[in-house]
């Protein structure tokens, strides 16, 4: 579930793992909306040779980001195919019924597997070099502007960084539990889907009453520390600007001028 | 094929758990305010029931005094009202009646937060104390909630992490920690707050043989080398056996208040007081039960063997 929620953060010295993690998430969020202007092979062309870049500045082997690609892999697959068969314009190669290949759609189909393969690339890259504790009090300073319309942003940026404190405890007690129950004969995996499913449910109880005391002594141990809200909080954590957080901005703006430039 | 649904079934509980922390938090207690009163704490007949249906008293007329550096024990059945207790004095439940006088102040609404700025609390379960991401961040989460600037919290969340000698991991995630490095964090956290009281609820109890003994010894230091008063609630008879002064609590009420020594005098009495009473302690009550002559002071294992051994040669 770790990897699942937050991908993984691997622990390194470079240029990358040092940029603000403001920057790095806002950024990030660029991208992704960046992406969405290229319509040409030199866009395209442009925006890989970025992510590369990014990829080689932050020291961390690419099998990594392959690795991110892979869960989403039939996604993209099917977002493929719904390209080449549902495209029209151009050059007519097969024909059947609703489906047509054109030239076209085959162009549009490689495109949207690049797109796809450079947004999942750059947020690999967030999680991967960007704890995430980082992450959460980066979005919190991000959507500190969000206080004044009275969402609680601070009580969310907590919460969040205590539930990813607890995944791995929750996951430890999941473990803890199935090993119980299987040591009382109860076999997991065994039999056919409601069987299954019964299975778990001696297991889901007791993690439900758990979390339930531990959301209770956690709240009351706050409170003993004197958590009384985000206001008049200071923080612990330091978030620096250096000079390469706004080098990196640059660098952006710089790369969508480009690609307004480059597209047709 | 059940374990995905597993997965899906935490991240459920997840934010289940959020949601639920978050409508704790919000929901605070109340009190009125009043005057002033000698000693560190004093507790004048205070009442609470958890809820309006009980027909019981959770504690129910309870008077308890205490002196500044002192090092107060509770001790008592599971159930029997210690952590109540311990929660009122720190106002995290809201009394039904009777008052409460911490460091001269009545616990009010008002004085509520500068009170729990002079109490520092370790509870029972290492991982359900430990907010921050790091060791570090855990201790300072305290520090934060008072609004303490930056630099002063470097300093003092270093200052206490060398006492609890926890300074070597000041990085580390709560994964990677043991159940007694995690409960000296904890300490560590309370230390940075600089109060004067100390509350350690069962704070030994979930820990192995080697780490409990580490903790009972911090609780020694801070309170005879660094001057904290100390309320330890325990059924634990080495840490009892190290406090000044053993009250039992029993059905929401305060049953005795003696010396450490004149409890342990009460053999086999001592585990229906809510004690876990170890072996050599045990033996000794059923030798004198037979009329033989123990020496009184507590004896650990190895003290027993010794002292064993040498009534043999002496026979
Ligand atoms: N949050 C709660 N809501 C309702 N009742 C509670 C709550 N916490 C404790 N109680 C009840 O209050 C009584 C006293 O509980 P308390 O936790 O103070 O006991 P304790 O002496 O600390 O026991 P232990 O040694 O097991 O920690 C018990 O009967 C318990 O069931
Ligand atoms: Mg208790």
């Amino acid at each position: 579930m770790d990897k699942m929620l937050l991908g993984r953060y691997i622990n390194g010295e470079s240029l990358i793992h040092h940029l603000d993690p403001r920057g790095k998430l806002f950024l990030s969020f660029y991208f992704i909306v960046i992406v969405f202007l290229c319509n040409n092979w030199e866009t395209y062309v442009l925006m890989a040779a970025m992510v590369m870049l990014f990829v080689k500045l932050s020291d961390i082997s690419l099998g990594f980001f392959i690795k991110g690609v892979r869960p989403l892999i039939w996604l993209i697959l099917f977002t493929v195919l719904l390209q080449i068969f549902f495209s029209s314009g151009g050059q007519v190669f097969w024909h059947f019924g609703p489906f047509t290949i054109t030239d076209q759609g085959l162009i549009n189909g490689v495109f949207v597997f690049c797109r796809f393969v450079l947004i999942i690339f750059m947020s690999t890259l967030l999680t991967l070099t960007t704890t995430p504790i980082e992450i959460s009090d980066g979005l919190e300073s991000l959507l500190k502007p969000l206080t004044k319309i009275k969402v609680p942003v601070y009580e969310i940026a907590l919460m969040l960084s205590i539930a990813l404190r607890f995944v791995p405890t929750l996951m430890d007690e999941t473990t803890k539990i199935m090993n119980a129950q299987r040591a009382r004969g109860v076999n997991f995996g065994e039999g056919n889907l409601l069987k299954q499913i019964k299975s778990v449910i001696p297991l889901l109880i007791p993690l439900f009453v758990s979390s339930f005391n531990r959301a209770e002594d956690l709240a009351t141990a706050m409170e003993a520390r004197g958590y009384h809200g985000g206001e008049g909080r200071t923080k612990y954590r330091e978030q620096e600007w250096r000079k390469n957080d706004t080098l990196a901005v640059i660098l952006f703006i710089a790369l969508t001028g480009a690609l307004i430039f480059l597209r047709n | 094929m059940v374990v995905p649904f597993v997965y899906a079934f935490n991240i459920l509980n997840l934010y289940f758990f959020m949601f639920r922390i978050m409508v704790l938090l919000i929901l605070k207690t109340k009190f009125e305010r009043e005057r002033t009163m000698d000693g560190i704490i004093d507790i004048k007949d205070l009442c609470f029931r958890y809820s309006q249906e009980n027909e019981k008293l959770d504690l129910s007329h309870v008077d308890l005094h205490v002196n500044e550096g002192e090092w107060l024990a509770v001790i008592g059945h599971n159930g029997s009202g210690k952590s109540t207790l311990a929660k009122a004095i720190d106002g995290l439940i809201e009394p039904e009646s009777g008052e409460i006088f911490v460091d001269g102040q009545k616990l009010t609404e008002e004085s509520l937060w500068n009170i729990r700025k002079k109490i520092g609390m370790v509870f029972q379960n290492p991982d359900n104390q430990f907010v921050g991401a790091d060791v570090e961040g855990d201790v300072a989460f305290g520090l934060e909630n008072q609004g303490i600037e930056r630099e002063e919290m470097h300093i003092r969340v270093k200052e206490a992490l060398q006492v609890v000698n926890m300074q070597d991991f000041a990085k580390h995630e709560p994964v990677r920690l043991s159940g007694g490095q995690k409960q000296r964090v904890a300490i560590a956290g309370v230390l940075a707050l600089r109060p004067k009281i100390v509350i350690f609820d069962e704070s030994t109890s979930m820990l192995d043989p080697e780490g409990r003994m580490q903790i009972i010894s911090l609780i020694k230091q801070m309170n005879r080398e660094e001057g904290f008063t100390v309320i330890s609630i325990t059924h634990d008879i080495d840490e009892a056996s190290l406090a000044d002064r053993v009250v039992v609590v029993d059905d929401g009420k305060i049953m005795g208040d003696s010396l450490p020594e004149e409890l342990f005098q009460k053999g086999n009495e001592l585990i229906d007081l809510g004690l876990d009473v170890p072996y050599p302690q045990r033996l000794k009550f059923e030798l004198n039960k037979r009329g033989i002559q123990t020496p009184s002071e507590y004896m650990d294992e190895g003290s027993m063997v010794n002292w064993l051994s040498r009534s043999i040669l002496k026979n």
